[in-house]
């Protein structure tokens, strides 16, 4: 990461020891442990892990769009251009969620409101955001609509979310994150709920807009496959922490921690299938109410030894612009990242 | 949805006539004699004259008949004759009350204003109370505005109006003497003391009301933002960065609005109903009590048009909420 960065620009984004914690009724649960990572313009970083693994609570801690209580954010810092947002206060952290940052959710069949027409729900970014008159939305909102392929906009911004079809559904909220042209795009899982044909084309749009509009995005999934396909670069998340990250072509070949190894083995030969869920590795995962302080793939690891039940491994470096959480690697002469 | 409407309009009115027939049959059934409460000097063949006189000698279906042309035909004539002056209604026999003689329906239409003035504000004022209260508690769950309010709402829809009627008459007016305990309805508002005594007056009563809507509506108006509050939308609608009072106010309330609107519109029917209690404990002389009244002096025509009203409007509200539904909800009004 800092040490020895691929990128010669400063990231858009840069998390430090992001740390998300839900107090519950059964205890505490670490669902976000020291995440850190970097953000650079343009660049797609995918980020895989399975369900659980804190994906998605990760990203809505950087925009406070976690229900706090029971959550409990904290961390050194969350960069974006010139604010950490972590110390923003709640009014700046709405100019940029929806302005600066956009976001697509999993499900676009509950993710729209189903009683305002999607033209009303397209302009409400626009005239929060960028202060437009009623008929200065109207007529962008057609044309973002427009931008996502959707046909006969100017007459299906009336329309009600029920009367589009799935994939339809997600370009519109597609339409709804990139509204104020933000810099970063985080979009959670936006293809798991669609059919695969769907998918294939909500991908391919995805890639065509970030040409057209140069926004950096985050890509999360669960399907190895996908980030295969789409990631520049790629995180690897275990039971709220970052276990690997690199460059996707070095990480792919390469892959340096025991669980990005079972993930990419157990990937079957024959894709298509959206059952295909990362958990044909044996064992489970550890629950997260135990504070960090042990590897958490430890119970599942072929590979594990004593230390691993005792400290929490820093990331090495495997090689330039790539590094695992694993102490193998330390025991082989890796240093640890900055 | 206009189909719809239509359709749901002119299925009304088989229903409506059912009703009828079942209101007829079950006064026919009822025990009691409409010269029953006439002085014993009257000899019998009078009291059977009188009963005669009253219709009562005819088949049950010539009776039956004859009541449906008096309140579908007669009634709505001789009410367009006094509008708009022309003679329409001729001579047609109105229904008439076996107890004054005179029409149903003018005696109805006299105590009408009582209970609109009590009950209807009552209504408006609950459902006033009740929307903010349901809100607050919903976006604050379990915070101790929430508890307070489940607390309140409990007792609300738990005792009934004649005990807290009877509660705040013994507090407010025996032992305070802030307001009367019997509603004058013969007062007329003219000048500003006259207003504040009317207001006085109806405050005890349209308390009491209000308390048992508000605390039904504002429980029923709770359920309804939470089963909203952790939709999806609600996280999209923070996303893109709207103000949170905008976030609860725009996107969940209206959603949250669906049933609670046709919840209200159900309610005011039956508003009507549990207002015979209440008219009762303060003396209001509204429908409540005229129907009270007619059933005590077994005055079958009164009772038999007082329970038909309540039934129209039942089925008249269960109307407008269906219709009310589908004018909220986007996905039934274009199916
Ligand atoms: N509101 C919440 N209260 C308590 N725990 C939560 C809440 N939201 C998420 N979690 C926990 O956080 C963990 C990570 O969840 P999530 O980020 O949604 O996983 P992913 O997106 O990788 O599938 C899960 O174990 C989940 O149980
Ligand atoms: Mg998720």
């Amino acid at each position: 990461m800092a040490m020895n960065p691929p990128h010669s620009e400063s990231p858009v984004l840069s998390v430090k020891d992001l740390c998300t914690v839900f107090s519950t009724r059964d205890g505490d649960i670490h669902a976000v442990n020291s995440v850190s990572f970097d953000l650079y313009a343009g660049e797609i970083l995918g980020v895989v892990g399975e369900s659980g693994s804190g994906k998605s609570v990760t990203m809505m801690s950087l925009l406070g769009l976690v229900p706090s209580p029971p959550a409990n954010i904290n961390g050194a810092s969350v960069q974006f251009e010139g604010q950490d947002l972590l110390r923003a206060t709640d009014r700046q952290l709405r100019q940029v969620r929806g302005g600066r940052i956009g976001f697509i959710f999993q499900d676009p069949m509950t993710s729209l409101n189903p009683v305002f027409t999607v033209g009303f729900q397209l302009s409400e970014s626009l005239k929060r955001h960028l202060g437009m008159t009623r008929k200065e939305a109207r007529s962008r909102s057609i044309e973002l609509l427009e931008l996502v392929g959707i046909p006969d906009a100017g007459r299906r911004i009336s329309d009600f979310p029920h009367q589009f079809s799935g994939g339809m559904r997600q370009r519109v909220m597609i339409a709804m994150s990139l509204a104020c042209d933000p810099s970063v795009l985080i979009a959670d899982e936006p293809t798991t709920a669609l059919d695969v044909t769907i998918q294939a084309q909500i991908l391919e749009l995805i890639r065509d807009l970030r040409h057209k509009l140069g926004m950096a995005i985050i890509w999360i999934t669960h399907d190895l496959g996908v980030v295969a396909g789409i990631a520049t670069r790629v995180l690897v998340m275990y039971a709220g922490q970052i276990v690997e990250h690199g460059r996707a072509e070095k990480l792919f070949a390469n892959p340096s921690h025991p669980y990005t190894k079972a993930l990419i083995s157990t990937v079957p030969a024959v894709r298509g299938h959206r059952a295909k869920r990362l958990n044909s590795i044996e064992g489970q995962a550890p629950t997260l109410y135990a504070p960090p302080g042990f590897c958490p793939f430890s119970s599942r690891c072929a590979n594990v030894f004593d230390r691993c039940r005792q400290e929490v491994p820093g990331r090495m470096q495997v090689s330039s612009g790539h590094d695992a959480a694993c102490f193998l690697l330390e025991e082989q002469g890796h240093v640890a990242t900055s | 949805m206009f189909d719809y409407t239509i359709r749901r309009t002119l299925l009304a009115i088989p229903t409506l006539l059912f009703i009828s027939l079942i209101l007829f049959l079950l006064l026919d059934l009822a025990p009691g004699d409409p010269t029953a409460n006439l002085p014993l000097t009257i000899p019998p063949e009078v009291k059977e004259k009188i009963r005669l006189s009253l219709g009562l000698g005819e088949p049950l279906a010539i009776r039956y008949l004859l009541w449906l042309q008096q309140f579908f035909i007669n009634e709505p004539l001789h009410y367009l004759t006094e509008i708009t002056g022309w003679d329409l209604s001729g001579d047609r026999q109105r229904v008439l009350s076996w107890q004054s003689r005179s029409p149903v329906a003018d005696v109805i239409a006299q105590r009408i204003p009582q209970t609109l003035w009590v009950v209807g504000m009552s209504y408006v004022v609950g459902v006033l109370i009740a929307l903010p209260i349901g809100i607050i508690s919903a976006y604050r769950q379990y915070s101790w505005f929430d508890q307070v309010g489940t607390f309140v709402s409990m007792i609300g829809f738990s005792v009934p109006t004649f005990f807290t009627g009877v509660l705040l008459i013994v507090v407010f007016s025996v032992e305070l003497g802030w307001f009367p305990s019997i509603y004058d309805t013969t007062h007329v508002v003219e000048d500003w003391s006259s207003f504040v005594f009317q207001v006085k007056q109806m405050i005890m009563p349209t308390m009491v009301l209000a308390l048992y809507n508000a605390a039904q509506i504002s429980r029923f108006m709770r359920a309804s933002m939470l089963d909203n509050l952790n939709q999806d939308f609600v996280r999209t609608a923070r996303a893109k960065g709207l103000r949170e009072s905008t976030v609860i106010l725009v996107h969940v309330l209206r959603n949250s609005m669906i049933p609670v609107v046709t919840v209200i519109a159900l309610g005011v029917p039956t508003v009507f109903g549990g207002a015979i209690i209440t008219e009762q404990v303060f003396k209001v002389n509204g429908l409540g009590q005229l129907l009270i009244t007619a059933i005590q002096a077994n005055d079958i025509p009164m009772v038999q048009s007082l329970t038909f009203v309540f039934a129209i409007l039942i089925v008249a509200f269960n109307l407008i909420a269906d219709i009310l539904y589908g004018v909220l909800d986007p996905r039934i009004r274009y199916d």
